[in-house]
C-alpha cells in the first residue's frame, strides 16, 4: 500500500470570509435573500452583500434580540433571510427569539455566527462563543453547521440557503487551513470522510479538521492507522458515518473548539452509545473561559491542537480491548 | 362594503361570550386581555384589513400579530366568526385541549392562517417590522399590525423594535398597545409603571394615537388615520378596561390570568345578553 500523502497547513481565507462572499453569490442568484447585521458587518463580512445590494441589506443596529426576530418577520413574509453577528451575540442574545420566533413555528430563518471559538484570540471571552453548537442544537429542528475551510463554508451556505428551515451556521475569524479541493462536493448532513484509516477515526469540525489531518500523520509514522471524518453538520447528525467508524475503527476521538460540554462530542456519543458503543475520547475546551492572546497561542494553551489530538488518541487506542 | 358600527357592535357580544364559554370549558387561560381587545380585532377583521378568510394566503393581504399571545381566545373567536376554513366555531370549546387547534398561546403549526406564534412577550413588533420591510422590498401594499400589552411593553426588545421601526420609515406597520392596565401581578402602575406611553413612543419616532380602544368608531378613526401616515410606523395608545364587558371582571387583576368558575360564566354570560 503506498505512502498517504502528508497533510500540509496551506493558509486560506476566513470561513467568514467565505460567508460573505456566498452571500453575494445567492444574492445575485435569487431576489428574495436578504441580510440583517447588528453593527458587525465589517467583521461578520456581510458588508460584500449590503455594497451589492444597499436595499436588502438591513442594518438593525446593536439589538440582536429584535434582529433574530425581525428576521424572523422576513421570512414568514417569504423572504430568505440571513442574520448575522458574532456568534457569541447572535446566539446569546437572540437564544429566546431562536427558540420562539424561529425553531418553535419552523421558520425559514438562516443564522450565521462569525467569530466563533476562542481563535478569534486578543479580544478575549466576552467575544469568545464556545457553547453556540450546544445552544443550536438545543432548537428543536434547526440544522447546525460548522464548516471547515473557504469551499466547505461557501458550499453549506448556499446549501442553507436552499434548505427550507431554520439554520445556524458557525464560522470563524482567523484564516482556515484549505482541506478541500475544488471538485469536492457537500451535503448538510452527510459527513465527508478526508482520510482514511483503521485503528481509531478521529471526528471533528471547523478549525480541528485540519489539525486532526495533521495528527493522522503524526500517528501514522507511529503505527497508528487513524480514519478522519469532518463532522460539518452538527445536526442532524451523520449516524450512518459514525456507526461505521465505531465498528470499523472501534476507537473514536472527537475534536472541536467548543466547550466538550454540549459540544459535538456528546452528539458522537450519543450515536455511538446507540449503535456499537467503543472508547471515545474528547478534545476541546474543558469547562473554563479562555482569555486574550494570539490565536494560536490560545489554541496551544487551551489544547486544541494536532498535538492534543494526537495524545487523545494514543489514549483512547490504549483502552482498545 | 365597510360593516355597520352596528353590524360590529353585535360581532363584538357574540364574541365576548365565546371567549367567556371557551375560557370556561378550558378552566384555564386569560379571559381580562382577551376582553379587553375585542373591540380593536373586530374593527381589524371585519372592517379595516385587507383579507380574505377563504384565501388566507393571499399574497398582499394585511397581516396581524398578537404579540400578547395570552389574549389567544380573542383571535381564535373573531377568526372563527370571519369564517376561517381552519378556525372553526363549533371546536372554540376545545381551548387548550390536547390536539386542539385552540394552543394556550397562538401556535401555528395548528392554525396556519396565523401570520406568527407568539406567546413569549416582547417579540411582536419585531416579527412585524420584518413582515413590513419584505412587503416594502416586494412593493405588496400589504399592511401588518400588531397588538402588544401594555405590562408587555416593559420588555427590553418593544424598545429595540421601536428604534428600528422610526428607523426603517415602517409606515406599513401599526402597533397598538392594549392599554388596559392590569398585568398578571397587579396593576402596571405598582409593577413597573410604563407611563407616559404615548410619549414614550413618539419620541421614538413614532406617530401616535390615544384613543378609546372600546369605542368603535374611534378605533375605526385610528386606524383610518394611522394608514394615512406616511414616513413612520403609527403606535395606537388604546386605553381599554381590562375584562370589558363583565361587571366583576373588569378592573380586577384577578381575571387577568383565572378562569371564570361555573356559577361565574353563567353571571357573565346573562350581563352579556
Amino acid at each position: 500500500m503506498p505512502a498517504k500523502t502528508k497533510f500540509e497547513i496551506k493558509l486560506g481565507p476566513a470561513t467568514r470570509e467565505a460567508f460573505g462572499r456566498a452571500l453575494v453569490e445567492l444574492g445575485h442568484e435569487n431576489k428574495d435573500v436578504v441580510v440583517c447585521d447588528a453593527d458587525l458587518s465589517h467583521s461578520t463580512m456581510t458588508t460584500y452583500f449590503a455594497k451589492e445590494f444597499p436595499e436588502r441589506f438591513i442594518s438593525l443596529g446593536i439589538a440582536e434580540a429584535n434582529m433574530c426576530a425581525v428576521g424572523a418577520g422576513l421570512a414568514l413574509a417569504g423572504k430568505i433571510p440571513f442574520v448575522s453577528s458574532f456568534s457569541a451575540f447572535a446566539m446569546n442574545k437572540g437564544f429566546e427569539q431562536l427558540r420562539c420566533c424561529v425553531a418553535y413555528p419552523h421558520v425559514n430563518l438562516k443564522v450565521v455566527g462569525t467569530h466563533s471559538g476562542i481563535s478569534i484570540g486578543e479580544d478575549g471571552p466576552s467575544q469568545m462563543s464556545i457553547e453556540e453548537i450546544g445552544l443550536a442544537c438545543s432548537l428543536a429542528g434547526f440544522v447546525v453547521i460548522a464548516p471547515a475551510d473557504e469551499a466547505s463554508t461557501k458550499a453549506l451556505v448556499k446549501a442553507a440557503a436552499a434548505y427550507v428551515g431554520p439554520v445556524f451556521t458557525r464560522t470563524g475569524r482567523p484564516k482556515a487551513a484549505i482541506v478541500y479541493g475544488a471538485d469536492q462536493k457537500f451535503e448538510i448532513g452527510k459527513a465527508i470522510q478526508v482520510a482514511d484509516g483503521s485503528d481509531v477515526t478521529i471526528i471533528a469540525n471547523g478549525l480541528l479538521v485540519a489539525q486532526s489531518l495533521l495528527a493522522a500523520d503524526t500517528l501514522e509514522g507511529e503505527g497508528i492507522s487513524a480514519r478522519v471524518i469532518d463532522m460539518h453538520t452538527a445536526k442532524p447528525i451523520d449516524r450512518d458515518a459514525i456507526a461505521r467508524a465505531a465498528a470499523d475503527t472501534k476507537a473514536i476521538v472527537v475534536a472541536e473548539e467548543h466547550l466538550v460540554d454540549g459540544g459535538l462530542g456528546v452528539r458522537v456519543a450519543q450515536v455511538v452509545a446507540e449503535t456499537t458503543p467503543c472508547p471515545m475520547e474528547f478534545v476541546g475546551i474543558q469547562n473554563t473561559y479562555a482569555e486574550s492572546g494570539q490565536p494560536d497561542e490560545l489554541l496551544e494553551k487551551y489544547g486544541l491542537m494536532a498535538r492534543d489530538v494526537a495524545a487523545a488518541v494514543r489514549k483512547v487506542v490504549a483502552r482498545k480491548s | 362594503m365597510p360593516k355597520s358600527i352596528d353590524e360590529l357592535q353585535a360581532i363584538a357580544r357574540r364574541i365576548r361570550r365565546e371567549i367567556i364559554i371557551m375560557i370556561g370549558a378550558a378552566k384555564s387561560g386569560h379571559p381580562g386581555g382577551s376582553l379587553s381587545a375585542v373591540e380593536i380585532l373586530v374593527e381589524l377583521y371585519f372592517n379595516h384589513m385587507h383579507i380574505d378568510p377563504k384565501n388566507p394566503t393571499l399574497l398582499d393581504r394585511d397581516r396581524f400579530i398578537l404579540s400578547k399571545g395570552h389574549a389567544a381566545p380573542v383571535l381564535y373567536a373573531v377568526m372563527a366568526e370571519a369564517g376561517y376554513d381552519q378556525t372553526p366555531l363549533d371546536k372554540l370549546n376545545t381551548l387548550r385541549k390536547l390536539g386542539s387547534v385552540y394552543q394556550g398561546h397562538p401556535d401555528m403549526r395548528y392554525i396556519p392562517a396565523l401570520e406568527a406564534s407568539t406567546g413569549s412577550l416582547g417579540e411582536g413588533i419585531s416579527l412585524a417590522l420584518g413582515m413590513g420591510i419584505a412587503a416594502r422590498l416586494d412593493g405588496r401594499k400589504s399592511r401588518t399590525y400588531v397588538m402588544t400589552g401594555d405590562g408587555e411593553i416593559q420588555e427590553g426588545q418593544i424598545w429595540e423594535a421601536a428604534m428600528a421601526g422610526a428607523f426603517h420609515k415602517l409606515d406599513n406597520v401599526v402597533a397598538i398597545v392594549d392599554n388596559n392596565r392590569i398585568q398578571l401581578d397587579g396593576f402596571v402602575k405598582d409593577i413597573m409603571a410604563v407611563d407616559p406611553l404615548a410619549d414614550k413612543f413618539r419620541s421614538f419616532g413614532w406617530h401616535t394615537i390615544e384613543l378609546d380602544g372600546h369605542d368603535p368608531l374611534a378605533v375605526r378613526a385610528a386606524f383610518d388615520e394611522a394608514q394615512a401616515t406616511k414616513g413612520k410606523p403609527t403606535c395606537l395608545v388604546a386605553h381599554t378596561i381590562k375584562g370589558k364587558g363583565v361587571s366583576f371582571m373588569e378592573n380586577n387583576p384577578k381575571f387577568h390570568g383565572t378562569a371564570p368558575t361555573a356559577d361565574e360564566v353563567k353571571l357573565a354570560l346573562q350581563e352579556l345578553q
